[in-house]
């Protein structure tokens, strides 16, 4: 049984004259981590908005096709069922604190669920310590750093215990360090924990080492999949998406004639590649 | 002319923010102003267009004291586009959130029409013309929000990560829009984590952290520093740090960008080429 499954998928805003996603047929199984990128506009967005129910709870529209997540149909289920299924990270971590204390924020979604306080308890205190923040416990959110907010973030939604977590660019307003740091976080929680991961990102040249699969998206549809030395070619960049820049260097030089393997992920792979070229 | 003199900066009641930063900004300059977050990167840019005032040193636009004068006065020559668009966004379609801000400072409605469309057509927007502003991605909205400010054509602009959520495409689209400002003659001033997009563009990188100025020079020489890169919390450019790695090249430390590491790598590959084909054993 898939963690994601989506059959001919589209919805249409109110007030929008033409689908935002349009037939998405989509299988994602449990462990996968995905990286989802596309153009600005290409519907990633409202794609993740469909999988954690905000579509059609939050945002009105038309709504077309099936969606199972865990085998349950997400049809009729509120945003509330659904967060135990799927937790959600936004872009910013500052919208989705907003308690005393960190460990008042991971408790949150929790403190809905009706669980026995010890079990509770014991879920915070491991969703601090698998995200490396239970030593800020008692700190108030606006005083950690952005990266360690958004730890917190990600603790509140791991403590809700879901099998699928999508982060929507959780890095954009991180600085560089940080945003490699939490993309480290989100890789481990996903080996570790079998957490079947969606990460919605624009920058690959920090998430593609981690992805096991990128989905490019573009006009509402699914444009390419599969790994991401599969689809980084020629085809990825038409459609504008920013390969990891040691993936364009390969690319140009190949069409300069150069016999060099293609497609290399990492800075490392790169780096070995030239210096065999190089060394004969 | 931009220039801040020995800036302080404290919230009521807090801590410091800004610790006597001096810093001038030149006509035509393009200046990346990057640091870890909470470095006061955003506050100093508030400074510029007087939505903040310091509360030591001085602030000087274009040689006027920002104590002097109103953010409404020093809007007009200051654009400043803030991080998120939902702070700046309120009209029911793109082309009235755009022309609001022209027909406030009187401007004949053919001319507005023409500077919109105009603007609309650079930011690739042209499409959403008649859509509201709020059924767009956020990286569209993104780019209404440049628009509206850009469309008024002020002497200095500002951007607080005017690339979060832009793709590939469209920060080639403002990167270039960037040059065609700067040679104009505007300063352009962005707050940015954006290591990549720097790396491309090469300003001049001003390095904030804790409030004080820690380094400032070109693009080419800071983000190639490996000590600074880590005290300000940035990483290095993925071509940077590929250059460092490869075996056998000395490469020159100014190559932080695609575009030249394929040329220097071209060189260095027909080189081996050459003598394979030149050497007998071979």
């Amino acid at each position: 049984m898939p963690a994601i499954a989506a059959r001919n998928l589209s919805f249409t805003y109110a007030g929008s004259d033409r689908p935002s996603i349009e037939n998405i047929t989509l299988s994602i199984e449990k462990d996968e981590f995905v990286v989802l990128t596309g153009p600005s506009g290409c519907g990633k967005t409202t794609l993740c908005r469909c999988l954690n129910g905000l579509i059609p709870n939050f945002y009105s529209g038309d709504l077309q096709g099936e969606l199972e997540i865990d085998g349950i149909s997400v049809k009729g289920k509120s945003t509330a069922e659904l967060a135990t299924h799927v937790g959600f990270v936004f872009q910013n971590p500052e919208n989705q604190l907003f308690s005393l204390s960190v460990e008042r924020d991971v408790a949150f979604g929790l403190e809905n669920l009706g669980l026995p306080r010890e079990e509770a308890v014991e879920r915070v205190r491991w969703a601090m310590e698998a995200t490396g923040i239970l030593d800020l416990r008692n700190n108030a959110p606006y005083e950690l750093s952005g990266g360690q907010q958004q730890r917190a973030a990600i603790a509140g939604v791991l403590a809700m215990r879901p099998s699928v977590i999508i982060l929507d660019e959780p890095t954009s307003f991180l600085d560089p360090k940080s945003a490699v740091e939490i993309v480290g976080v989100i890789a481990r929680l996903n080996r570790e924990l079998h957490l079947t991961t969606l990460l919605v990102e624009h920058r690959l040249d920090i998430v593609s080492r981690h992805a096991s699969r990128v989905i490019v998206m573009d006009k509402g549809q699914i444009a390419l999949d599969g790994s991401p030395s599969e689809i980084f070619d020629e085809r990825a960049r038409l459609i504008g998406i920013g390969l990891p820049r040691v993936t364009m260097l390969f690319h140009l030089l190949r069409r300069d004639g150069f016999p060099l393997p293609k497609n290399p992920i990492t800075v490392q792979q790169a780096a070995d590649e030239l210096g065999r070229f190089l060394g004969g | 002319m931009i220039k801040a003199e020995r800036v302080c900066f404290n919230y009521p009641g807090g801590h410091e923010v800004l610790h006597e930063v001096s810093l001038e900004i030149k006509d035509g300059e393009f200046v990346a102003i990057m640091g870890e977050n909470g470095a006061g990167k955003t506050t100093l840019v508030k400074m510029f267009n007087g939505l903040l005032k310091p509360t030591q040193g001085r602030v000087y636009l274009d040689g006027v004291d920002t104590h002097d004068r109103s953010v409404a006065q020093l809007s007009k020559d200051v654009g400043l586009i803030f991080q998120n668009p939902d702070h700046q966004l309120f009209a029911e379609t793109v082309n009235e959130e755009l022309a609001f801000s022209l027909r406030n400072f009187g401007f004949k409605e053919d001319v507005i029409q023409r500077r919109v469309a105009r603007i609309l057509k650079v930011l690739d927007l042209d499409r959403y013309e008649k859509s509201s502003p709020f059924i767009l991605s956020g990286g569209e909205r993104k780019r209404v929000a440049l628009a509206a400010i850009l469309v008024w054509d002020p002497r200095h602009v500002i951007m607080d990560e005017p690339t979060i959520g832009q793709d590939y495409l469209q920060k080639d689209r403002l990167r270039n829009f960037i040059v065609q400002l700067v040679s104009q003659g505007k300063s352009v001033v962005i707050v940015t984590h954006d290591v990549e997009f720097v790396a491309e563009g090469k300003p001049r990188v001003v390095l904030l952290s804790r409030g004080r100025i820690i380094a400032d020079g070109p693009a080419t020489k800071i983000l190639t520093d490996h000590a600074i890169v880590e005290q300000a919390s940035l990483t290095m450019p993925q071509i940077a740090t590929l250059m460092k790695m490869v075996e056998g090249v000395s490469a020159p430390s100014e190559i932080i960008d695609v575009y030249s590491a394929r040329d220097f790598l071209a060189g260095k590959l027909r080189e081996t080429v050459q003598a394979r084909t030149l050497s007998p054993e071979r």
